[in-house]
C-alpha cells in the first residue's frame, strides 16, 4: 500500500479528532496546524505509527507574524517518511509574550541545533532542551534579529547611500 | 610592469679577479629578503577564498613571486589575506590570529566584503563593515570577487611597499 496524504490525514484525524486544523496541500505537501501544547504528542504518533513512520526531521524553523495577536510566533516542522518517501509540514503558533514550545530533542537528535538556531533568531523557549544557547550569533547579542521589529538593514549606517548602488537614495 | 626586474638584488656589483664585491644598503637587503618571501596565512571565509586558492594553484601560481609557502598557523605567517566576509563573531578570531603573527606582518583586504562589508551585506546586523575596523590593512584589492590577477597585482603592490620601508638612518626616523 502506498502512503498518501489522504491516509495520513485520516489517521491523524482519527487519533486527534478535531484539534488539527488549517489543512492544505500546497505543491502537494500535506500541511496542517496543531495546538502548541500537542506538538510532541502529534510528532510522537507520527513517529511511532507503523504505517505513518515519519522518523526523519528534515527542518525546523520559525516565523514571526507581528500582526497576528496571540499567535505572533510560529514553529514549522518538516517531517519525512523515508520508507514511503513522503513528507509533511506541521505548524504551531505561540504568543510572543510567552513563546514556550516543547522541545523535539527527545525524539529527534537533529532538533538540538535546529532549535538552538530558532531560539537564536526568534527567541522561542524550547522547554526541555538540554542546551538552549545561541548557536550562530555572538553570545553577547541581547535581541532576536529575525523578529520583524528589527529592521532588515542597519539604520545607523550613514557612510553608504543607496544611490551608489543604483536603487534610489538621498543624493539627487 | 617587468617582474624579472624585481628579482635583481638591489645594490652595486664590482667585478674582481676571483668573484666580486656587492655594495648595498642594509635596509634594501632586509626589504629584498622580506618582500620576496612572504608566507601567507591560510585564511578564507567565503567566495574570495576560491579566487585566492586559484591564485595559489598551478594556473596563476603565486609562488612565482615568492608566496609559495602558505601556512596554516599564524605564528609562521608574514601576511594575512582576508578573503571574504568577516562577521561580528569572526572578528575577535581574526584579531587574535593577527596578534599571534610575528612582526613584521602585513594585511591584504581582498574583495568588497573585506573592504566595506560587501555589496550584499553592508547594512546587516551581523557583518563587520570593513576589516580595517579590526586590523590595519596594507593593501586593498577591490572586486567581488577580485580575479586572481587582481590579487597578484595587490600582492606585488605589497612587495613594492615593503621594498620602500626604512629601518635605519634619518628616513626611518621620519617614517616613525
Amino acid at each position: 500500500m502506498v502512503l498518501t496524504n489522504e491516509i495520513i490525514k485520516e489517521k491523524l484525524n482519527e487519533k486527534f479528532p478535531g484539534v488539527l486544523v488549517e489543512w492544505g496541500e500546497p505543491y502537494g505537501l500535506l500541511t496542517f496546524r496543531a495546538p502548541a501544547e500537542l506538538n510532541m504528542k502529534v510528532m510522537q504518533f507520527l513517529y511511532d505509527d507503523e504505517t505513518l513512520c515519519f522518523r526523519f526531521l528534515t527542518d525546523l524553523t520559525g516565523v514571526h507574524f507581528p500582526d497576528r495577536k496571540g499567535e505572533e510566533l510560529s514553529v514549522v516542522y518538516h517531517l519525512h517518511n523515508l520508507k514511503d518517501n513522503i513528507r509533511l509540514r506541521m505548524k504551531i503558533y505561540v504568543p510572543v509574550e510567552r513563546p514556550d514550545v516543547f522541545t523535539a530533542t527527545q525524539l529527534f537528535s537533529a532538533a538540538n541545533w535546529m532549535e538552538r538556531e530558532t531560539y537564536d533568531f526568534f527567541g522561542f523557549n524550547f522547554v526541555g532542551h538540554p542546551n538552549l544557547i545561541r548557536i550562530l550569533n555572538v553570545d553577547e547579542m541581547d535581541y532576536f534579529p529575525m523578529r520583524k521589529e528589527y529592521p532588515m538593514e542597519d539604520p545607523t549606517r550613514v557612510d553608504k547611500d543607496d544611490e551608489m548602488f543604483g536603487r534610489g537614495g538621498t543624493i539627487v | 610592469m617587468d617582474v624579472s626586474e624585481k628579482l635583481i638584488f638591489p645594490g652595486q656589483k664590482h667585478e674582481t679577479a676571483d668573484g666580486g664585491i656587492l655594495i648595498t644598503k642594509l635596509d634594501d637587503a632586509i626589504n629584498w629578503a622580506r618582500a620576496n618571501s612572504l608566507w601567507p596565512l591560510v585564511f578564507g571565509t567565503s567566495c574570495c577564498a576560491i579566487e585566492m586558492m586559484s591564485a595559489a594553484d598551478a594556473k596563476y601560481d603565486w609562488s612565482r613571486f615568492g608566496f609559495e609557502v602558505a601556512r596554516a598557523t599564524p605564528r609562521q605567517a608574514d601576511l594575512i589575506i582576508v578573503a571574504g566576509t568577516i562577521v561580528m563573531k569572526m572578528a575577535p578570531v581574526l584579531k587574535r590570529l593577527y596578534d599571534q603573527m610575528a612582526d613584521p606582518k602585513y594585511v591584504i583586504a581582498m574583495g568588497a566584503c573585506t573592504i566595506s562589508g560587501g555589496p550584499f551585506f553592508y547594512n546587516t546586523y551581523s557583518v563587520v563593515k570593513g576589516v580595517d575596523h579590526v586590523i590595519p590593512v596594507d593593501v586593498y584589492v577591490p572586486g567581488c570577487p577580485p580575479r586572481p590577477e587582481a590579487l597578484l597585482h595587490g600582492m606585488i603592490a605589497l612587495q613594492e611597499k615593503i621594498k620602500n620601508e626604512h629601518y635605519f638612518g634619518k628616513k626611518a626616523e621620519k617614517d616613525k
